[in-house]
């Protein structure tokens, strides 16, 4: 098995305390959450922080509750226990489809929210679930706490907005009524990174689509999201009809690469196909409440 | 840096590199080689263990992550002279060949009988995806979590269990003529 | 003594192996830590074809815990660097000259411990000069493509070997009369067994008593020895190889690998036991790979669907060295029994080998030396068949399969078939999945537009090589030995040659010699795996250890059963001839009250009892057994199929396994076999592929891409049996350990071509992707050994976005 390289190490007693450190190591340190994003780049030596700042022992992050019309979800909070909340289920059964089927039961044990989207992999699926319900990201500093858009978490693939010096607390989703969501995915085999993913978010007044969210990943969509298809969706009827054409449009918006996973075709078909399911399956949930 | 962690309820204070993946302090520093590894990617879960009271990938967790924490590894399952029925039925439903990820599959299978009683087999597979194995396709594993299910289930209810885990210590015997 | 129940040995009896695995007590090599050992790592190319220009060790050597550098010209120095392979040719074992596949050893650093003989190899300064690789095995022969191994004499190209097999006028007879010709070209690509455990090895040399220890990831530890002692000059018996548990083999852990030889070299160098451990990138970069086949097939037959004749033309892509592991006379190979389960009027193929820049090897994987490729080969040709005449699959192969009184059958290549009843066995098969039932669902689906398919595959394997007239590796022939001995208290102890990676030998073995002897299981030891302790013989893969070294087991139980009949003879004052074998001991012939056990009987050989001829005072006995011939286990899989037509994701519903592999030891352990062997079947059909860029950079180098199935994936499967026993097999066992991956593969990718039949697609390579199914679906079914990205033109679209 392959290990990392020598590198220094902090544990963090509080928030900040981490931001402490984070200030006195300078850029080349990296906070260490669950680790499961972080630690297998260490070990193929694609990573090589000069410390890391644990943050494992800093349980104020790890937190799932509803305030101020808000689901907040603490950044520390594991993807088993994201997985294992009802509440958060029943407000946004998308969190759950996508939870499903991301890695494995044994690393949703350890890996946490906020370490899978610092990591920032274009195909992560998380990514693509708070865009389409259009979260917000607490990112904490040293002169302060600061409030960015999912949409504009990500600057690049593997790079988000949080410098050096700041570490991600907590995502916010405001809950709405009248709403409904879900997720699907085309992976090789369980587990896998996806293929191609689509979440959809879904608030209907009766027939119409008073609001709409779309998140892609894997298949080069801007910031995650379907914002093209989501303009149509807009005050449109939510039939059959309109939910193949905002596949299209989503499919023409984004920009797949060919690699070992299947050629850009296969992938802009699924970008197509899979907003189309999961439109349809929110649908259903909005109109049979959590079905 | 020294770290002390608990492993198998016993604690074990040591120096080590903070970059030391905690699958190589528990085979290595401890001598506790019933955990594997199988490979770079966090894929193949023969490193698993239990963090606390929660089975994680011992290949990516360093054991400074671990300081201060419990382990529990295939070592630390049963009680001395009497297997735990995981373990016992894993060998009479031959769930095991090359033996190479058993541990980690015992580790989950108590996890999950612990948190639910009585899985199906959907349920049991499902929470094994994340492990591999490549010699016995599977159907003999899910076999053995149930034969241990039912097992436990039965001493629950309070009726005859029908041949207890070993417990002599010397692991289930082989049937065959019998003298 | 009073009559105890009996009760034969043979059956499902719990494992006597799992006592310590269930404990995590077993010892693997890398568990193995011994006084003053040392870390080995390998600097690995990252070029797939490259001109080493200088390889400087200075700042490794230089690091405060390295111990040794060791590169190819220090090994060059010693006459090392180049190693033969199992096939006849050389290998590398530390690049000199050139480096001729990504992830080829160039350097190996021999340090205190694991991490800083891995930071050490960041140390050592390699200066490349890039070549043009030679990826694509169908380019390999073009004129001016790169010549790859220069490195033997007048080398100009890169073609390996032809080979043929089969009557070729007969079968072009057969072609030019035939109703129908039903063609396809088909890949079975580049996969990799992939055990658990990595390979690896710890070389201890004593420089005292100059004695080198080898512990080992070996299946063949005698061989691996035999090899040593040629290759490094160390006299044969101050050699001990020792296979502690495997951690599964599957064909990889055969061959001898580069890093053994550093290890051992390492040893030489520092005076201490040396560990060399791969890593998973390791492994499935530059061990033994399998299968990369490239098959046109062609398959003839009169329109009322009596098949003629199978013609093939396959090119076989071995890597840069070859280093695939088959009998000596055999270099593709039983590729040969192609001709598969049919009555055909002819056959012929024709092998062409060509060296790629990839990782050598070839034979592995549980393929019965390419019969997974030719079983593939045979039963896709089959369906293809069925579909160009319109005839229900199974209709099909019911009229074709051999009849029993065909048997011994010898094939259109040779091949002497032993027994078989096929025909019931595939009828046993559709009856137990339900295959009517099934016809009548796909029929109601396909009218919803649900994608369902079925999928058949029935197959004869070869296996248990072989006979020493016909099969050695390397000069050595492959006959095996089992030591037996029994100590005063009837305790019994075997020794076998052959070595278990999980397929249960302590168990199995021990029940024979239980069933031969009347001992209970328990009462026998069997050894295996230290070269020290054990008889010679070729080690464990071909599902050869039922067939030769348990054929070696019985026959030696027997010979101490004979001796041990001339010892009761004089116990109970009775002439031999009197005496008969039965309820587990010796008694006089229709007199129960006169007889004795084994235990007994031992006892009495070690005392004082005046001994008969033929026995000298104890009952031990040893063997070598030499096959006569291979062994025919058969069997008729059925799998069914959905397929997702929005996404091409394939679900397997359900499998059915009917397998014959004559007389069966231990059920239990037959059955586990057959499900991993399943397994692996469906892995290969849907997930599993080592796959290749244009750059020659390998995209299946970790568990990320090399796709495992994992319990999700495999459904619950369906087991049956037929029984029908090898002639000449001492117990009529056949053997089993590969047939189910021999067979399985063609049952899944038939389902799916079954399922996709609505949209016209005739074919479709492994694995089938949702990538791959959903391409098939579009009409631009893709080439899946080559990358989807910057492949000009070969592979399915390549979007510029």
């Amino acid at each position: 098995m392959q290990v990392p390289a020598q590198v220094e190490y902090e544990k963090a007693a509080s928030v900040e305390h981490a931001l402490a450190l984070l200030a006195r190591y300078g850029p080349e340190a990296r906070v260490l959450a669950g680790g499961h994003s972080l630690i297998p780049m260490m070990k193929l030596r694609l990573a090589q922080p000069e410390t890391l700042v644990d943050i494992n022992g800093l349980t104020e992050l790890s937190y799932l509750r509803v305030a101020d019309g808000e689901l907040r979800i603490g950044a520390l909070t594991r993807h088993a226990e994201l997985l294992g909340s009802a509440q958060a289920g029943e407000h946004f059964a998308i969190l759950h489809d996508a939870e499903k089927v991301i890695a494995d039961p044994v690393v949703r044990n350890w890996g946490t929210i906020g370490g899978s989207l610092c990591q920032a992999d274009p195909s992560e699926d998380l990514s693509a679930a708070f865009a389409a319900l259009k979260a917000a990201m607490v990112i904490r500093g040293p002169d302060g706490t600061r409030t960015v858009p999912a949409r504009e978490f990500h600057t690049a693939p593997y790079e988000t907005v949080v410098a050096p010096g700041e570490l991600l607390t907590e995502i916010g989703i405001p809950i709405r009524p009248g709403g409904g969501s879900a997720y699907e995915k085309v992976g090789r085999r369980v587990g896998d990174w996806p293929v191609g993913a689509a979440g959809a978010a879904l608030w209907l007044a009766g027939d119409t689509i008073t609001d709409a969210g779309i998140g892609l990943a894997a298949v080069g969509a801007r910031n995650f999201a379907a914002a093209e298809a989501e303009d149509f969706l807009r005050g449109a009827a939510a039939s059959e009809e309109n939910f193949a054409r905002a596949g299209q449009i989503a499919a023409e918006h984004c920009r797949p690469v060919s690699d070992q996973r299947g050629p850009a075709a296969y992938k802009r078909h699924l970008a197509a196909e899979l907003t189309v399911r999961a439109l349809r399956r929110a649908a259903d949930r909005v109109r049979h409440e959590g079905a | 840096m020294q770290i002390t962690v608990t492993v198998n309820e016993a604690a074990y204070t040591r120096e080590v590199e903070p970059r030391l993946l905690l699958i190589h302090f528990l085979r290595d520093d401890l001598g506790l080689t019933g955990s594997h590894w199988g490979c770079d990617t966090s894929n193949c879960g023969a490193c698993v263990v239990w963090l606390d009271e929660t089975p994680v990938k011992s290949c990516t967790v360093l054991a400074a992550m671990a300081d201060g924490h419990r382990v529990r590894t295939v070592e630390g399952m049963g009680m001395p002279g009497r297997l735990d029925p995981v373990q016992e039925g894993f060998s009479r439903c031959h769930g095991l060949q090359c033996g190479f990820c058993t541990p980690g599959m015992m580790l989950t299978a108590r996890w999950l009988l612990d948190h639910n009683p009585d899985p199906t087999p959907g349920e049991i597979r499902e929470a094994l995806s994340g492990q591999v194995c490549r010699c016995t396709g599977y159907e003999n594993i899910v076999r053995s979590v149930q034969w241990a299910a039912q097992y436990e289930a039965a001493g629950r209810d309070g009726g005859p269990s029908g041949g207890g885990p070993g417990e002599t210590g010397h692991g289930p015997t082989a049937t065959g003529v019998t003298g | 003594m009073t009559g105890r129940p009996y009760r034969s040995a043979y059956g499902p009896a719990q494992r006597k192996e799992d006592a310590r695995f269930i404990r995590g007590r077993g010892t693997f090599v890398d568990d193995v830590q011994l006084p003053g050992m040392l870390h080995g790592a390998i600097l690995r190319s990252p070029l797939a074809h490259a001109r080493i220009l200088s390889v400087d060790p200075a700042a490794a050597e230089a690091h405060p815990k390295v111990k040794a550098v060791i590169t190819g010209e220090t090994l060059a120095a010693r006459n090392l660097a180049w190693m033969p392979t199992l096939s006849q040719d050389v290998q590398a074992v530390l690049a000199t000259d050139k480096v001729r596949f990504q992830g080829q050893e160039v350097a190996f650093v021999v340090a205190e411990d694991r991490y800083s003989a891995r930071d050490a190899l960041e140390l050592i300064n390699v200066e490349y000069e890039p070549l043009p690789p030679v990826i694509d095995a169908e380019r390999a022969l073009d004129p001016g493509a790169a010549v790859i191994r220069d490195d033997i004499a007048g080398k100009a190209d890169n073609h390996l070997f032809d080979w043929a097999a089969g009557d070729q006028a007969a079968t072009d007879a057969a072609f030019a009369g035939a109703d129908v010709v039903v063609t396809q070209d088909m890949l079975y690509p580049r996969v990799h067994p992939a055990p658990l455990e990595t390979c690896g090895a710890i070389a201890d040399l004593d420089e005292i008593s100059g004695k080198l220890t080898m512990w080992s990831t070996s299946q063949a530890p005698h061989a691996h020895r035999t090899l040593y002692s040629l290759f490094l000059g160390l006299p044969e018996h101050k050699i001990r190889v020792i296979s502690p548990d495997i951690g599964g083999g599957f064909g990889n852990k055969a061959p001898v690998y580069p890093g053994y030889i550093c290890a051992i070299v390492g040893s030489m160098v520092t005076g201490r036991p040396v560990k060399w451990m791969e890593d998973r990138s390791e492994n499935l970069m530059s061990t033994a790979f399998a299968r990369d086949y490239h098959m046109h097939g062609e398959i003839a037959a009169t329109r009322d669907g009596t098949i003629l004749a199978l013609r093939v033309k396959a090119l076989a892509d071995h890597g840069a060295f070859n280093g695939a592991a088959q009998p000596t006379k055999f270099p593709a190979g039983f590729f040969g029994m192609f001709s598969g389960s049919y009555d055909l009027r002819a056959a012929h193929c024709q092998v062409t080998g060509v060296y790629t820049n990839k990782a050598p090897g070839g034979v592995a994987y549980s393929c019965s030396f390419r019969i997974t490729e030719a079983v593939y080969l045979v039963e896709r040709m089959v369906d293809l068949l069925a579909g160009e005449l319109d005839m229900d699959p199974a209709q099909l192969r019911l009229k074709n399969l051999l009849r029993p009184e065909q048997f011994p059958h010898t094939t259109p290549t040779g091949w002497e078939y032993d027994s078989g009843d096929y025909a019931r066995t595939l009828r046993v098969a559709l009856d137990a999945v339900g295959y009517p039932a099934l016809r009548k669902e796909q029929a109601e689906r396909r009218g919803r537009g649900e994608l369902m398919g079925i999928g058949i595959s029935f197959f004869t394997e070869a296996v248990g090589a072989g006979p020493r007239k016909h099969m050695d590796i390397l000069g050595l022939g492959m006959a095996d030995g089992a030591d037996l001995r029994v100590h005063p208290t009837g305790k019994a102890v075997l020794a076998v040659s052959c070595q278990t990676q999980g397929q249960g030998h302590e168990t199995t073995f021990a029940q024979i010699v239980a069933e031969e002897l009347g001992l209970s299981v328990d009462d026998v030891e069997v050894v295996h795996g230290d070269t020290d302790r054990t008889p010679f013989g070729l080690g464990t893969y071909g599902s050869r250890s039922t067939p030769v070294s348990g054929a070696a087991a019985a026959v030696v139980a027997r010979k101490v059963r004979e001796r041990a009949r001339l010892v009761a003879a004089a116990m109970l004052e009775a002439s031999a001839d009197d005496l008969e074998w039965t309820g587990g001991r010796w008694q006089v012939r229709g007199d129960p009250a006169q007889g004795k056990t084994l235990a007994e009987i031992a006892m009495a050989a070690h005392s004082s009892l005046d001994l008969p001829e033929g026995v000298i005072g104890h009952l031990d006995a040893d063997t070598v057994y030499n096959p006569p011939n291979l062994t025919y286990p058969y069997g008729a899989y059925i799998c069914v199929v959905d397929v997702d037509p929005g996404t091409g994701v394939v679900q397997v519903r359900r499998f059915m396994a009917v397998d014959d592999c004559g007389v069966r030891i231990n059920p239990m352990i037959v059955e586990g076999q057959i499900h991993g062997g399943l397994a692996d079947g469906l892995g290969m059909a849907l997930m599993q592929a080592i796959t290749f860029d244009s750059d020659g950079n390998c995209l299946g180098g970790s568990f990320m891409d090399y796709l495992l199935p994992t319990s999700v994936e495999c459904p619950s499967w369906e087991l049956a049996e037929t029984v029908t026993p090898c002639p000449h097999h001492p117990i009529g066992a056949k053997g089993v350990g590969e047939s189910a991956t021999v067979g399985s593969p063609a049952a899944v990718v038939n389902a799916v071509m079954d399922a996709l039949r609505p949209y016209g697609v005739r074919h479709a390579d492994m694995p089938l992707t949702p990538a791959n199914v959903w391409s098939a679906i579009q009409g631009t079914p893709v080439r899946t050994d080559l990358a989807f990205n910057g492949w000009d033109g070969r592979a399915g679209t390549n979007e510029c976005t």
